[in-house]
């Protein structure tokens, strides 16, 4: 966390920073995808509170508050109120482990007569140098935070829901797992900074023993795993219970699912929790094949040189560059996040032995299949070059 | 290490912000009344008919047995693909691409029994 106050103060406060922008990001989500959503059905969407119905989000959330606070007596207490809370902490974690932007560099300054050495700050919430395990194994845990809300509710359909919520969810971390082995294999690291500093600059690879560079290409990792990406999008997908995938809620079979008794602010703890699963997809997808906060042909130090050069200090440069690619990164995850909503809203939902089948018989095959010919390929080229 | 206790800090964070929220919203709102038609378990319309733990079909047992077996294997393969390309640089690529594809195989072999018995059949 740090050495002095100052360092873990400003650790804290960036902490509750992006766990913070994690969640005022999900009423921003709820009405893209009402508006999306109703432009793609030929409707008009909120369009009557505030300009474009952007207050209805507000409306929306004081409603949530005032509500009646009814729990039915045939439910378990404890576990009914402490299962909205556990849905949100994978998509906490996870989201805080995540590089969002370069780290950014304080210079030493004095404060009360002593002097405070430079320091240098990650824009994330820790750094975790065995990043993606972390992440896989903490949004894993969502499944607790539905099963913990089925059970509880003692009902049939919030079983039933959560059962099928987390069987989907245990069955597509397989091939969400394996489809990612291929990109490691590259990649030779666990950690995200390293993942993206490996994407920088034009393609480039070794081709029978000569260097190629493709200089109009930056160098992401679609390009050396465009069937790897597309399985981890669509077990990504699945992962976040979201349509073609949202079985857990199919209303017609099951009401609302896991939190068919829920109400109020407590279901809406638990749409915190599946928008800020749909974030960490995003994130990851970014991270791992999309190049993470780089901006394609643009280095950091020449943002920070120009900076400079416009008369900021050393600190306030570092800060801006970050802030920077932090905005370059926000993009791509709002591109991601959108291409969620847009799915949603124009593929049916499967059935359920259908969904068991791809997850089992189709996405894992395949994802075998890559990790094997990546596992040879580059067997080849780096032996016989 | 430290990044350890910030995780932990944050998770504290997370389970205070949320119970925190649960607490406040339940000051502000109307004092709940009791009716007997809202205590009831949700259904359609009718009187429920199940009330209580309904039974579980055991396909999901079996689907979260398979499931820790598999896992377990693709876990075994990350530490191996993030060394594979300092392996075969210091020229011992075949003997660790052979002892993957060793591994692999049983791994094939199990899913395709698994497929063969049915066990992922779902009606």
């Amino acid at each position: 966390m740090g050495t002095d106050f100052f360092e873990i103060s400003i650790n804290f406060v960036k902490m509750v920073a992006i766990f913070l922008l994690m969640v005022q990001l999900v009423p921003a989500l709820v009405w893209v995808e009402r508006r999306g959503s109703a432009f793609i059905q030929n409707r008009f969407g909120p369009n009557r509170v505030g300009p474009l119905g952007l207050t209805q989000l507000l409306a929306d959330a004081i409603k949530f508050i005032f509500k009646e606070e009814f729990i039915p007596s045939h439910t378990r207490k404890f576990l009914f109120y402490a299962a909205p809370v556990m849905s949100l902490i994978p998509g906490a974690l996870a989201f805080g482990s995540i590089p969002l932007s370069l780290p950014f560099h304080v210079e030493a300054f004095e404060l009360f007569g002593q002097t405070m050495g430079p320091y240098r700050f990650a824009f994330q919430s820790f750094e975790m140098n065995v990043g993606i395990v972390f992440v896989l194994g903490i949004s894993s845990l969502g499944a607790y935070g539905m099963l913990t809300a089925g059970w509880a509710s003692v009902n049939k359909y919030s079983v039933f829901g959560a059962l099928r919520a987390s069987a989907q969810m245990i069955s597509y971390e397989l091939a969400l797992g394996l489809s990612i082995v291929g990109i490691l294999m590259i990649y030779g690291t666990f950690d995200f900074a390293d993942m993206i500093a490996y994407q920088t600059g034009p393609l480039t690879f070794t081709w029978l023993g000569s260097e190629m560079t493709i200089p109009f290409l930056p160098n992401w990792g679609i390009f050396y795993q465009p069937l790897g990406a597309l399985l981890l999008f669509i077990a990504m997908f699945a992962e976040t219970n979201r349509a073609p995938f949202d079985l857990p809620e199919a209303e017609a079979e099951l009401v609302a699912g896991y939190h068919t008794e829920y109400g109020g602010l407590k279901m809406n703890m638990f749409y915190i929790g599946e928008y800020g699963h749909m974030m960490v997809a995003s994130a990851l997808m970014t991270t791992f094949y999309f190049g993470g906060y780089n901006l394609p042909f643009v280095e950091p130090e020449t943002i920070n040189e120009i900076l400079l050069a416009a008369g900021f200090s050393a600190t306030k440069a570092s800060l801006l560059t970050s802030f920077t690619f932090f905005l370059v990164l926000f993009t791509k995850l709002l591109i991601f996040l959108w291409i969620f909503i847009w799915v949603r809203w124009t593929l049916p939902r499967f059935r359920y032995d259908q969904l068991m089948d791809l997850g089992w018989k189709k996405l894992l095959p395949w994802a075998l299949g890559n990790t094997i010919v990546t596992a040879v390929v580059i067997f080849v080229m780096k032996t016989w070059s | 290490m430290t990044s350890l206790v910030a995780v932990l800090i944050l998770t504290l964070f997370v389970i205070a912000f949320g119970a925190g929220l649960l607490y406040l919203v339940s000051l502000v709102g109307p004092k709940p009344k009791f009716s007997s038609l809202k205590d009831a378990s949700y259904e359609c319309g009718l009187p429920a008919q199940e009330t209580g733990h309904s039974k579980i079909p055991v396909k999901f047992y079996l689907t979260a047995i398979l499931f820790i077996l598999f896992d377990i294997e693709i876990i075994f393969m990350y530490p191996w693909a993030i060394s594979f390309v300092d392996f075969i640089e210091n020229d011992m690529g075949l003997h660790v691409l052979l002892s993957m594809g060793f591994f692999l195989f049983v791994f094939i072999f199990g899913l395709i029994w698994e497929i063969k018995s049915r066990a992922l059949e779902w009606e």
